[in-house]
């Protein structure tokens, strides 16, 4: 029997532990310790879905699930998971940089290196994008007013797409190693000459999975909002989240394609000894840079502009007005979605093109400020003369405001070509680019859980905790990454193992202080998820409006049915939740009801991505009949549900309307809350709008202080 | 505007069968669109070759000693007629929905595609084994195996497809999946068309010009 028939190229040594044990050192126990909490977290799933009965249902009611809310959901979940493993390996390199000013500190260069390149590519392809992907998933059909995206199942497929990848990284902290080349995998770094093993490969096959996922996404949230509005709700008329996923949607279609082009170019370069990327026979690793960063660039808009998306719900809603200047918003969008394509090559200027060159580019690059600022500029002036409350979400949009700006300036020095040669590839542009994505990316994200979390679940979040977290990652931010920037201007490299400047200690003894601080900031908020489930019942807020919400999604039950809306919505204005609250109009009974389509469940999602996640696995370790096999079975699922006819069920009329009238029943029968109360267990999801309070003194709302349109 | 006065580029099912014409609006548009994002993919590759075909030959043979372009015309003939071919058989889907004249229009569609892909495997051996060009000699060749290839997969799974195809309008006759199923396959046809049209001019005629 051949052993490499089967099982291709692992051997005993590739699993973690073997390292621990042939060479025990702190850094190798650090590595078995990952690759054990790996394990160990798998096993404890599987015990405690076990105990709890819990398979059949995860099955049934989630995984062969093709409803837009639950999609959105696991892929949020995915990216919480995955961000605990890769906030850990950044507060590990922080300590690692502390610990080694003049040793070798406890973790190896090669660990080191590992861990920058998982934490880089984690934290974008497995974190952010299934992030901002879960939330506009679960909002975005929801505030057009439609019943699911255009195409369910292949929704629910780039789902298993993107878990497929992350399944594979974290299956590379147990069996072999992971690449050292960075999140960017550079050639000829990642080359075979220069990185032979199956690191480069584990990030060539995750990274291709999500892009795919993405590029899928992309088309199918496009398609939704082209096609899929309820009547009366023309473009102009969709709230700035749908905006900002539409433009996001436009960006993964064109910008998802040459990172695959890339890695399949890489991947090739590695398994068949091609010349894409080589040193020598004509290859060209500086094409592998402009086509990764014509990825690399639209891919940062395409997380921010959800953010900027959720930031406008945000600062509209706790403002208790209506977002100012929704029009110039639009258009600034636009504007950097497009020119989002045209600055890519700020992120090689040092690598040999002309000065003219690097200047076309640096001005195009500060040219995305103006847009930019138009948007800060229209949420500070909805703050402007609102009733402001200082909640979870509003603290992290102001703290947003705040940092945003100043990362925003760091980036306008980044685009003058001069300065970027003397900072380039140092802790200046490490503090720079975490400065745009955690306060505006990552913070977005949490803040949009704080928002829409009892949308999607019925009940609040505990706002104590909330805010404690809040507390914890806006300074712990600050401190990690501030001093960065003054160590960059000092001299020190980014991906740097060891020091010898012992100028560098404080800086890195402060950042340290503010990753222990973001690290009890997450902390806290698992435990805020946990004890508002706990507490759900003093919390809840199940008719659907606890923040007296604008838009569609907040006039229906929480969570909301499978079917969405009972009756599609008409709309007549950009506010119509609001506008039908004012007026009065809010939770009638619709006149007549119809029977509602929906797509069933089906196992072909999970078992495209377990082929997928196989064949992944197959190609990393050169197991070929795996990679066969599980090719083969792909497509066999796709062409077998090509035949399948009854994909869709009837839930009829008369479900529907026991379902909605008893809401409406709830809702009547329930007193609405002002917005003092918001936070107190009165709040059960009906809002009193904030036009209608007696308040005295407080402008009402809709109206603007003198800059009204 | 009614729906029926809504079309879509390419061919529509408008004026014979309006219930199918208002399902496929969804469906066809978001075919154009993952069509467009095909092209990318194309683009990126034929930008890929443009620079590899001047920079990346180093010490390997040039484009003009390698190509053989009465095979390449040859090919690009027989990709066209299996348009033509494909065209003729949604004509026959449209108005006679006549499941024999369907799939012997299919019938020819995919005799012509697997020549197409027959002739350019035997391109790839004849450089393989007379010039020895193989991808691995150099970064001009890698570019030029990875479009043509890239392309010739793409005829290959659209081949796969038909034969799907042809047993679902064998199985289900015509009904709504169907058509709208054929009205895609034949739209991503078309659009392999338009790739070969690129790759016979920049590729091949520029290659040997040059």
């Amino acid at each position: 029997m051949n052993w490499e028939l089967i099982f291709g190229q692992i051997t005993w040594n590739s699993f973690v532990f073997a390292g621990a044990i042939e060479n025990p050192s702190l850094s190798e126990f650090i590595a078995s310790g990952a690759g054990t909490v790996a394990v160990l977290g798998a096993l404890a799933s599987v015990i405690l879905l076990t105990v709890k009965r819990w398979w059949v249902p995860l099955w049934r009611d989630w995984l062969t699930s093709v409803d837009h809310k639950k999609v959105g959901i696991m892929y949020i979940v995915t990216a919480l998971v995955m961000f605990a493993r890769a906030v850990i390996e950044g507060a590990l390199m922080r300590a690692q940089q502390l610990s080694a000013v003049d040793n070798s500190g406890f973790l190896s260069a090669d660990h080191f290196g590992q861990l920058f390149s998982t934490h880089g590519t984690i934290m974008i392809f497995f974190v952010a994008m299934p992030f901002i992907t879960g939330l506009m998933n679960y909002v975005m059909p929801l505030q057009i007013g439609a019943r699911d995206v255009s195409f369910p199942l292949l929704n629910a497929i780039s789902l298993m797409l993107t878990i497929a990848g992350a399944i594979l990284i974290m299956v590379s902290l147990v069996i072999g190693q992971f690449s050292t080349g960075g999140w960017t995998a550079y050639p000829p770094f990642t080359g075979i000459h220069f990185s032979p093993g199956q690191g480069v490969d584990y990030w060539i096959w995750a990274v291709s999975l999500g892009s795919i996922g993405s590029t899928l996404t992309g088309l199918n949230f496009a398609v939704t909002i082209y096609k899929k509005r309820c009547p009366g709700m023309t473009l102009f008329r969709m709230p700035l989240f749908c905006w900002t996923t539409l433009c996001t949607s436009i960006l993964m279609i064109f910008a998802m394609a040459p990172l695959t082009a890339a890695t399949i170019m890489l991947a090739l370069d590695r398994y068949a000894g091609f010349h894409f990327f080589t040193n020598g026979a004509g290859g060209n690793m500086m094409n592998y840079a402009n086509l990764f960063w014509l990825f690399g660039h639209p891919e940062v808009y395409i997380l921010i502009l959800p953010a900027f998306g959720v930031w406008s719900e945000v600062v509209a809603t706790f403002s208790s007005k209506r977002i100012y200047g929704y029009t110039s918003l639009v258009y600034a969008t636009m504007c950097i979605a497009v020119l989002s394509f045209a600055v890519w090559l700020h992120h090689f200027f040092t690598m040999g093109q002309s000065a003219n060159v690097n200047a076309v580019f640096g001005i195009a690059t500060m040219v995305i400020g103006v847009p930019t600022g138009v948007k800060v500029y229209d949420w500070l002036l909805t703050m402007v003369g609102g009733r402001i409350r200082f909640t979870t979400p509003m603290l992290f949009h102001i703290n947003f405001l705040l940092t945003f700006i100043l990362g925003g300036m760091t980036g306008v020095l980044l685009a003058n070509p001069g300065i970027d040669f003397q900072v380039h590839n140092t802790l200046f542009l490490v503090a720079h680019f975490h400065n745009m994505i955690i306060p505006g990316v990552l913070f977005g994200m949490f803040a949009a859980v704080q928002f829409w979390f009892p949308k999607a679940f019925g009940f609040r979040l505990h706002e104590g905790l909330g805010r404690a977290s809040f507390w914890c990652f806006a300074p712990g931010f600050l401190l990690a990454f501030f001093p960065l920037y003054w160590l960059g201007m000092m001299g020190a490299t980014r991906r740097t193992y060891m020091w010898t400047d012992p100028a560098y200690l404080p800086w890195l003894a402060l950042a340290m202080a503010g990753a222990v601080l973001i690290l009890t900031g997450f902390a806290l908020m698992v435990t805020q998820i946990v004890v508002s489930v706990r507490r759900r019942a003093e919390l809840a807020a199940p008719l659907g409006d606890p923040w007296d919400g604008r838009a569609l999604e907040w006039s229906i039950p929480s969570p909301p049915p499978d079917w969405n809306f009972a009756v599609l919505p008409e709309v007549s204005s950009r506010h119509p939740f609001y506008e039908a609250k004012k007026a009065g109009t809010a939770y009638r009974s619709p006149t007549a009801y119809e029977d509602i389509e929906v797509p069933r469940n089906t196992a072909t999602a999970p078992l495209i991505g377990l082929f997928a996640c196989a064949w992944a696995f197959g190609l990393v370790w050169h197991i070929w009949w795996l990679v066969v096999v599980s090719f083969v079975l792909m497509w066999a699922v796709v062409i077998a549900r090509s035949f399948a006819s009854d994909t869709e069920e009837i839930i009829p009329a008369a479900t529907v309307k026991a379902a909605n009238e008893a809401f409406l029943a709830a809702v009547r029968a329930t007193p609405g809350v002002t917005r003092d109360q918001e936070m107190t267990a009165a709040n059960r999801g009906r809002a009193v709008p904030e036009s209608l309070e007696g308040g005295a003194g407080v402008l009402s709302s809709g109206a603007t202080v003198g800059v009204s349109r | 505007m009614s729906l029926s006065e809504r079309l879509h580029p390419g061919i529509n099912l408008a004026g014979t069968d309006p219930e199918g014409h208002e399902a496929a609006e969804e469906v066809l548009f978001g075919f154009w669109i993952f069509l467009m994002s095909d092209l990318v993919l194309f683009a990126v590759l034929f930008a890929t070759y443009a620079a590899m075909s001047v920079q990346g030959i180093a010490e390997g043979p040039g484009p003009a000693e390698v190509f053989d372009l009465t095979a390449a015309f040859l090919e690009t003939l027989l990709l066209l007629l299996s348009s033509f071919a494909f065209g003729f058989a949604l004509l026959a889907m449209k108005y006679r929905e006549n499941r024999r004249s369907v799939l012997a229009w299919l019938l020819v569609t995919g005799i012509l595609g697997v020549a197409f892909v027959g002739m350019e495997l035997h391109d790839y051996y004849v450089m393989a084994t007379a010039h020895e060009a193989t991808p691995q000699v150099s970064g001009f060749l890698s570019a030029y195996y990875l479009l043509t290839g890239t392309h010739a997969l793409h005829v290959s799974s659209g081949l796969v497809w038909m034969a799907i195809m042809a047993i679902q309008i064998a199985v289900f006759g015509f009904d709504k999946r169907v058509k709208l199923r054929l009205m895609r396959l034949a739209l991503f046809w078309h659009m392999l068309d338009v790739v070969w049209i690129g790759i016979f001019t920049f590729v091949y005629l520029f290659g040997v010009a040059s």
